[in-house]
């Protein structure tokens, strides 16, 4: 059902936990029907310096919240708002056709907490 | 690596003695049972043997039980067939039941029959009263099923045949979470039809059956070769078949020590689960719950994310949460049960079986507590959802 990333990434999820006093927060889903993503940020210089999520779903939620995270470690904020679910969901060789919709919010997470960033720092 | 397989109300391992009684059947026992000639006719004999092996077992005549290709098709035959032959009229069920029957009373509806879902109990059971406050003049079928395939509860069907019998309803049970493993004489029982299948008795998948008491008026879903007395065409699944009979002797004669021993497992699994990990809730009963069964909610943890976990520990268990089955929904039993909606995500059913061992029992237990801690450092859903817990307790 999963591809290996996708396994790969729940048993071994990355950069999983909270930042204290984070500059951005998002959090995006719903517990009702079965997935919620938190992710925070620390932004340096417009760059994200450290990111940290806290994720309640399926593997698949797992996984895509572990993968956004290190595919925009270091990048620019601009950088990181380019990326999509699509692309997460790719960068884990793919996701099951239902899982696309419940599961993978990770990038929308993301863009959330950028949102929030720039509204709590006015840029 | 072991592998421990705890799902067992999805399929049992074929047994080997059912394995070595069907392999003839796709070697030298060719023959159609249909023929008149010697090929057909020895075959036929062990076709009727393996009928008498299931009707004894329900305390039935042979001519009363129906071979289908399995319980969904047990399910259709009984709903839509008295429907069919009935051409109008009105259905009772529950909101428990299995897909089987809740989709052939949906279509049944689409097509002009009035349905009446019964809800249960926060324990899950059916309260026959409700049953009874259900039936309409034109009443034409109830279907309550026996054991619940996803919490356990076992039905009062006895009670509710009570009340069908006084009014002249036909009753159908669903009984392929029961059958060969709770009594199921269909006397005992009061019921009219009753669905079976082979492979969550340990026989081979694609076979079942259909009890039908003689009088009960049903059309046939399947029709051309006049097989099964003309309650359903076509070239009947001998190895099947024979199978099932076999299945279903070996079931019969273990019955009670598998019980007895499968309580005790039940009984430790909850008495730990329930010690060893705050805000978890054990749906359904405690009374009236199938020993092998176990479903159990884990607040501010998902159901799949707990079910991988445990796979790759090498232990099979199913989950009842919405994002495994491929539905935005949970657990239509779960919510007819008024579990709360996120702590229904965090639903894991464990179903044991004849083979499973304390050993097992032993390594779940050891393994369970620091999965469910792993994946509830990783959620968000803190404090504040504990309250959800404490609300379905």
């Amino acid at each position: 059902m999963y591809s290996e990333k996708v396994m790969d990434h729940f048993r071994n999820p990355r950069n999983v936990g909270e930042i204290k006093g984070a500059d951005g927060v998002g959090e995006v889903g719903n517990p009702t029907c079965g997935d919620i993503m938190k992710i925070y940020l620390k932004v340096k210089d417009n760059a994200i310096e450290d990111i940290k999520f806290q994720t309640f779903g399926c593997g698949s939620a797992i996984a895509t919240s572990s993968m956004v995270t290190e595919m925009v470690m270091g990048k620019s904020l601009d950088e990181a708002e380019s990326v999509t679910n699509k692309a997460v969901a790719e960068a884990l060789d793919g996701l099951p056709p239902i899982k696309m919709h419940c599961s993978n919010l990770a990038a929308d997470a993301l863009h959330a907490a950028i949102k929030d960033y720039r509204e709590k720092h006015g840029k | 690596m072991q592998r421990i397989y705890l799902d067992h109300n999805a399929t049992t391992p074929l047994r080997r003695e059912v394995r070595e009684r069907m392999l003839p059947f796709y070697g030298e026992l060719f023959g159609n049972p249909s023929s008149a000639h010697s090929f057909g006719q020895e075959v036929k004999v062990h076709l009727d043997e393996a009928r008498s092996r299931i009707a004894d077992q329900l305390g039935a005549s042979p001519n009363e039980i129906v071979f289908t290709s399995g319980g969904t098709e047990s399910d259709n035959t009984a709903l839509k067939g008295v429907a069919f032959a009935a051409r109008k009229g009105h259905i009772v069920t529950t909101m428990i039941e299995h897909p089987a029957v809740m989709q052939s009373a949906s279509y049944l509806a689409k097509k002009g029959f009035d349905v009446t879902y019964v809800p249960v109990a926060s324990d899950g059971v059916v309260d026959p009263e409700e049953i009874r406050k259900a039936l309409r003049p034109d009443t034409i079928l109830v279907s309550v099923m026996h054991v619940n395939n996803e919490v356990g509860t076992i039905q009062p069907i006895r009670e509710i045949s009570a009340i069908t019998r006084e009014a002249g309803v036909s009753f159908h049970t669903d009984a392929v979470q029961s059958f060969g493993k709770l009594p199921t004489k269909v006397d005992d029982l009061g019921v009219d039809m009753l669905s079976l299948a082979g492979h969550k008795i340990y026989g081979p998948k694609g076979i079942g059956a259909l009890y039908i008491r003689k009088g009960t008026r049903i059309d046939p879903l399947i029709i051309g070769g006049a097989q099964e007395k003309r309650r359903r065409s076509g070239t009947e699944n001998v190895a099947g078949a024979v199978g099932l009979g076999e299945a279903v002797f070996l079931s019969e004669t273990e019955r009670e020590d598998v019980f007895r021993r499968l309580t005790t497992f039940r009984k430790r699994l909850v008495e730990t689960l329930t010690e060893k990990i705050e805000d978890i809730v054990i749906n359904g009963g405690p009374d009236r719950m199938f020993p092998s069964t176990i479903s159990l909610s884990v607040s501010r943890v998902e159901g799949e994310s707990m079910l991988l976990s445990l796979d790759m520990e090498g232990v099979a268990v199913s989950t009842g949460s919405a994002c495994s089955s491929g539905s935005l929904e949970p657990s239509h039993v779960l919510v007819a049960m008024g579990i709360d909606t996120v702590l229904a995500q965090g639903t894991l059913r464990i179903s044991m079986g004849r083979g499973t061992t304390r050993e097992e029992i032993e390594f779940f237990l050891d393994i369970f507590p620091s999965i469910v801690g792993r994946l509830r450092a990783m959620s968000p859903l803190g404090a504040r959802w504990s309250e959800q817990y404490n609300q379905a307790k």
